[in-house]
């Protein structure tokens, strides 16, 4: 089991999902359990790859005992491995989410909705734990297969559509990371990572290997919608049923952000984005642009899901900065805030979901004293609020603080002030709605039933939230440890 | 001159990349759009096809007893990755076609800019 784990981190989902179909023509009750326990296997096997990474450095597994470059090798380093964790365990909780959510949106199709689910986990996990870059591809597109389908199942009409444009972008960035990996192939004959960042540095003034560079930069760009590519996002995410939104928002684009960190520092050695090719600030102004572009439209609206559309987007913006400014302090807030934004995205958007279970409705204006009839809900969404604004005691706080850092000690101050102004944008716009659920009169047409009564959506979707809320304000508690522990070796060690 | 006609695989391909991406970004019917993209993604799979592809070259089996020469064969992987890649691009145009279907039921249109 110990030893197997870097594979069945994928396995297990994989192939339950494919089992998961079959049994369910008969056995629809065995699906929803079937689902927790492939990702439960999935999640533990991440845990134990994580922990023997942690004691005696990083996991090579071969796959059918072909040694690399010939077989496609599994590597889990403190990255990976993190990254894994982070993943596995925010979808297993996100998946007992779905049971109640799920049931009333798709009553009959459930037994489909968990395959494709399962799915998507296995693609995301595939594409941190290989150590092969086509490889990463194949499973780029599952998870983009996956969620085109979760996408169009939304309960509104023009979530299709949604999707179509998801897809075409979504194909466009595909190709682009092919083409990138052809580009590769051409110059060195290999797919190995481990091979490719041996080989490259003799060739890197080649043009051929600086438009992969390129190529690989747009296509990662293009699935995790850094602007100005972000334009399938807030629809996607938007229409898509609440907890397929918690789940793309909280892991695809982390996900997204981990392969960047993977072909800007391992894939080409960190000098060759520094020197060589000299994107680094490039890249930070675009990551700038979202910020400032994301907080400033979540501010502009009325709608609680396409809000955090936005502030993903701007979050997407944060990782990537810190990734721009190539400095340990930097790199390590990125890496940080992989784990923060995703467990603050689950949060936010399992909140509104169960906000839109009980009300139907998740227009900002409406939302007036909705502390009353669901006290719980709204404190873990006020906790995710403030996180991603950044005030102490939760985890925003201390991944934005290593990136303004990171900002100061590259000298870049303006992108400092940047992180800080959007910082107040983000403020504005949760204090926005604190206003308008905690401190609004009472309409004086309802002045009798002002005494609401409690009505919290089913324990199956409150627990999920808690769980996420509590897990930003611990992750807050903890980030030091988690550094010394994990992120300090997951920085490359030439920083 | 050399440039061109010597690496005249690329241009090809380059061409037909850029018929796709233009049919993808302009295009306002839905099924033109698909159709784009598949050239486009063509267009990929004739770049790593042509990339493997060798002059005078004959398929890699080695036979018994026969001295291996690694000159006389092409080059099988990236066709082998192509397989990989033509499975990918055809589960994505089948997704994309039933989402067109979909669309298609609730709007009574595939026209982009008729649909309200």
């Amino acid at each position: 089991m110990i030893k197997n784990a870097p594979v069945l981190i994928i396995v297990v989902p994989l192939l339950a999902s494919l089992i998961n179909i079959i049994l369910g023509l008969r056995w629809r009750a065995l699906s929803f359990p079937l689902m927790l326990a492939a990702l439960s296997v999935s999640a533990a096997s991440s845990f134990i790859a994580l922990n023997t990474v942690i004691d005696s450095g990083t996991i090579h597994y071969r796959l059918g005992g072909w040694a690399p470059p010939w077989g496609i090798e599994y590597v889990i380093d403190h990255l990976s491995g993190f990254v894994a964790v982070i993943v596995s365990f925010v979808s297993l909780v996100i998946a007992v989410y779905t049971r109640k959510s799920i049931e009333r949106e798709f009553p009959g199709k459930t037994v489909y909705f968990h395959s494709i689910f399962l799915l998507l986990v296995t693609g995301l996990l595939g594409i941190v734990v290989t150590g092969d870059i086509f490889n990463i591809y194949v499973f780029l597109e599952i998870t983009s297969l996956a969620s085109y389908a979760l996408v169009a199942i939304g309960p509104d009409k023009r979530a299709p559509l949604a999707a179509f444009n998801y897809v075409i972008m979504g194909t466009i960035g595909a190709c682009f990371y092919l083409l990138g990996v052809g580009y590769l192939y051409i110059m060195t004959g290999t797919l190995n990572i481990a091979d490719l960042s041996r080989l490259l540095p003799g060739l890197y003034h080649s043009p051929v290997i600086q438009v992969a560079f390129a190529f690989f930069m747009v296509g990662i760009a293009l699935k995790i919608a850094l602007f100005p590519l972000h334009r399938w996002l807030p629809d996607a995410y938007t229409l898509a049923p609440s907890a397929v939104s918690a789940l793309v928002a909280s892991t695809m684009t982390k996900v997204g952000a981990y392969l960047m960190i993977r072909i800007i520092f391992t894939v080409f050695q960190p000098f060759f984005s520094i020197e060589v090719l000299p994107v680094m600030n490039l890249v930070g102004w675009v990551a700038a642009a979202a910020v400032i572009f994301g907080s400033g439209y979540a501010i502009a609206q009325t709608e609680l899901k396409r809000m955090l559309a936005y502030i993903l987007i701007a979050e997407v913006g944060y990782i990537v900065l810190g990734v721009s400014f190539a400095n340990r302090t930097g790199l390590t807030g990125s890496i940080l805030h992989i784990l923060n934004d995703s467990f603050m995205m689950a949060c936010l958007f399992l909140a509104v979901g169960a906000i839109a279970y009980k009300t139907k409705n998740t227009n900002i204006a409406s939302l007036s004293h909705i502390h009353k009839t669901m006290p719980i809900t709204m404190a873990a969404f006020v906790v995710g609020g403030i996180s991603v604004v950044g005030i102490p005691p939760t985890a925003g706080f201390f991944s934005k603080w290593y990136l303004v850092l990171g900002a100061i000690e590259a000298g870049k101050w303006v992108f400092a002030a940047v992180l800080l102004i959007s910082s107040l944008m983000t403020a504005i716009v949760f204090f926005r709605i604190i206003e308008r659920v905690y401190f609004t009169a009472a309409d004086p047409g309802h002045g009798k039933s002002a005494r609401a009564v409690m009505d919290e959506a089913p324990l199956g979707m409150l627990v999920p939230v808690l769980v996420m809320a509590v897990g930003v304000l611990i992750l807050g508690l903890f980030s030091g440890r988690i550094i010394t522990t994990v992120i300090q070796f997951a920085v490359p060690s030439v920083f | 001159m050399e440039f061109v006609i010597g690496k005249y695989n690329y241009w090809f391909y380059i061409f037909l990349m850029m018929i796709g991406l233009y049919a993808m970004i302009a295009k306002k019917n839905l099924i033109k759009k698909l159709v784009g993209m598949n050239i486009f993604q063509t267009a990929i799979i004739l770049f790593f096809v042509s990339m493997g592809s060798k002059k005078g070259a004959t398929i890699p089996i080695i036979q018994a007893g026969q001295a291996v020469d690694a000159a006389h064969y092409m080059n099988p992987l990236p066709h082998v990755l192509m397989l990989t890649a033509i499975v990918v691009m055809v589960s994505t145009f089948g997704v994309a076609l039933a989402l067109a279907i979909l669309i298609y039921k609730r709007f009574k249109t595939l026209e982009e800019d008729e649909m309200q």
